[in-house]
């Protein structure tokens, strides 16, 4: 097992094998369950309003990773959906660009024509996306793949099998393999929290995977219930914030699934401010992993600034 | 042996097919006419207008698609509801209205044999109002009505149960869901129907019941881009006017209706007609 980069001596001992890794993993402080939870449920009331509101709407929007994962995708669905990436409310130009555009790698290349020059990510799910259960060599065909049409970010999932029987150390040699086969692009780790059942296997498969090289830590599928939560965003801010003041180095989070409405989002910026701090409000290193939410902050935000409630009608459908 | 202590009543609202309270907190007293303590309402807010047209946009779809006759049907098992509520809903029209108990006997009779009457022509609308026409080419062409969407309903201040179920019953009849700002001074003949919707057929969020001050209210459905049409009826003559201005910054449908309205005499089409669209259909002439 090599460790992707010089780490600290501390977190350079645990990656050294799989006993270490797991003695590693094990000795990470446990989640005080109803702590986080009541901490996450205490920050969602924080009232935000006028001004502040219409900034954090527009900050939710340029973190938005515009996605569409079914099976029914067509190369028309992505080309609209990229059109909507560029410019969300045609109406109004001022609206921010959305982060990304995140579909399965055969429609890559489509939404990477669309988007070239544009400064919009293309993401790619990948490694036998949603259940990840294949081999080595197919996951890593499936990443390169994606690499070689376009993808400028990865989002692999875990082997929560392994994770969960204990073998840390596949998992960590998987994580490994894919940032290699990814180059320059971007890689997030989705840990599928709905599968991992406690807080403290969260805590610990974020470390995995920050360990591993992973650029940015992802809640979930979106395919699996219950999806993010605010609790285990908490977790998994703590996890990059403890990364940052260890080594320095500054790595993202994601939360997808299940986050619909601005006031969701907006609890959820809440939260990276207060748990992690106020250098991830940035979209390189929060984003919304999200379908229906872009037409909330777009109803929400014509609401702040034309004095009345929008409607559906006045966003397009998706 | 002690006198029993009533039990004090603080309604809640009905929004979505549930009674959640006030999103503000806010509830009021509810007084008969001459001033005696009834009971608490909620006092909506326009969170809770926003909340209620939400729901009665989610119920839209399900409900304009059900069947005409399965439409009437629901209203007819609603009539059955009513009819097993008449004593208390006489007892409630007396004390808001200040009327003798005969008269408000008379009102309620009224009242659901009113329901009844929109019941049956959920099937019939269509007949009435649409047509096929002539056309000089080899088509057909079909004109049918279609409910207009989420209609904003603003009740008669005067007739609490009658005028009541005289501007619900048409718009739901003809498949549209609504928002319905109750009477401010005499709302609990409404609270009941909702107690009375809620336990019949009819599918949550097709009709939504917000009690509170309709000066207060009005103004944000008058201009909420997701409601379709809106019915003055109830409105305070002071914004009348800017509630038609502002209806017409998103295009609704405005029924200008007065509130002197007199409700008791049976009703013509028009308020069924108010909140129906027409689409016509040309289909070229088979062999």
């Amino acid at each position: 097992m090599a460790a992707p980069t010089t780490l600290p001596s501390a977190l350079a001992d645990a990656t050294r094998d799989e006993s270490s890794l797991r003695r590693f993993l094990h000795g990470l402080p446990g989640v005080d369950q109803v702590g986080v939870e009541q901490r996450a449920a205490g920050l969602g009331t924080r009232s935000i309003k006028k001004a502040s509101k219409l900034h954090a709407i527009d900050l939710a929007i340029s973190m938005v990773d515009l996605t569409t994962l079914e099976g029914a995708d067509t190369h028309g669905k992505v080309r609209s959906l990229a059109a909507k990436a560029k410019r969300p409310d045609p109406d109004r130009p001022d609206v921010p660009k959305v982060a990304a555009v995140c579909v399965y790698p055969d429609m890559v290349k489509t939404a990477a024509d669309d988007l070239v020059g544009t400064g919009i990510n293309v993401a790619s799910v990948a490694t036998a996306f949603p259940s990840g259960r294949s081999t080595m060599d197919i996951k890593l065909a499936d990443t390169r793949f994606a690499v070689e049409q376009g993808a400028s970010e990865v989002d692999m999932v875990i082997d929560r099998g392994a994770f969960l029987s204990g073998r840390y150390g596949q998992v960590f040699e998987e994580i490994v393999k894919i940032k290699e086969a990814c180059g320059d692009a971007h890689l997030k780790v989705i840990l599928e929290t709905g599968e991992l059942v406690t807080y403290d296997n969260v805590r610990r498969a974020s470390w995995l995977a920050l360990l591993a090289g992973g650029d940015f830590i992802k809640t979930s599928t979106g395919k699996v219930q219950p999806a993010a939560t605010l609790p285990v965003t908490h977790v998994m801010l703590q996890a990059v914030r403890d990364w940052k003041d260890q080594t320095g180095e500054l790595r993202g989070v994601k939360p997808a699934g299940g986050i619909r409405t601005t006031k969701d989002a907006i609890k959820y910026l809440v939260a990276v401010h207060e748990v992690a701090g106020p250098e991830w409000l940035d979209p390189n290193l929060f984003r919304f992993g999200a379908s229906t939410l872009l037409n909330d902050l777009l109803m929400q935000r014509r609401t702040q600034l034309d004095g009345h409630y929008s409607g559906p009608d006045y966003v397009t459908v998706d | 042996m002690s006198d029993r202590i009533t039990v004090a009543k603080t309604y809640k609202l009905y929004i979505g097919g549930k009674f959640p309270r006030s999103e503000s907190g806010r509830s009021y007293p509810v007084t008969d006419a001459k001033g005696t303590f009834l009971a608490n309402a909620a006092q909506g807010s326009r969170k809770d207008a926003r909340d209620a047209v939400s729901a009665a946009r989610k119920a839209f779809a399900g409900w304009s698609g059900t069947t005409a006759y399965n439409r009437g049907q629901v209203l007819y098992r609603v009539a059955e509801v009513l009819e097993g509520r008449r004593e208390q809903f006489i007892a409630e029209v007396a004390t808001s209205e200040g009327v003798p108990a005969k008269k408000a006997q008379s009102l309620v009779d009224t009242a659901i044999d009113r329901w009844v009457w929109y019941a049956g022509w959920t099937d019939k609308i269509a007949a009435v109002l649409g047509s096929s026409n002539p056309v000089a080419g080899p088509y057909f062409s079909f004109s049918t009505p279609e409910p207009t969407g989420v209609v904003a309903v603003l009740a008669p201040q005067q007739s609490s149960l009658l005028g009541l179920i005289s501007v619900i019953a048409p718009v739901i009849a003809s498949g549209n869901t609504c928002v319905v700002i109750t009477s401010q001074d005499r709302p609990l003949p409404a609270i009941t129907l909702s107690e009375v919707l809620a336990t019949s057929d009819v599918p949550g969020g097709v009709v939504n019941i917000i009690t509170g001050r309709t000066a207060e209210i009005a103004p944000w459905l008058a201009s909420h881009g997701d409601v379709n049409a809106l019915d003055l009826t109830g409105a305070p003559e002071s914004i009348r006017a800017d509630l038609e201005r502002s209806a017409a910054g998103t295009v609704k449908r405005v029924l200008r209706n007065k509130p002197s309205e007199d409700f008791t005499v049976t009703p013509d089409m028009s308020r069924l007609r108010a909140f129906l669209e027409t689409k016509t259909v040309w289909h070229p002439m088979g062999v």
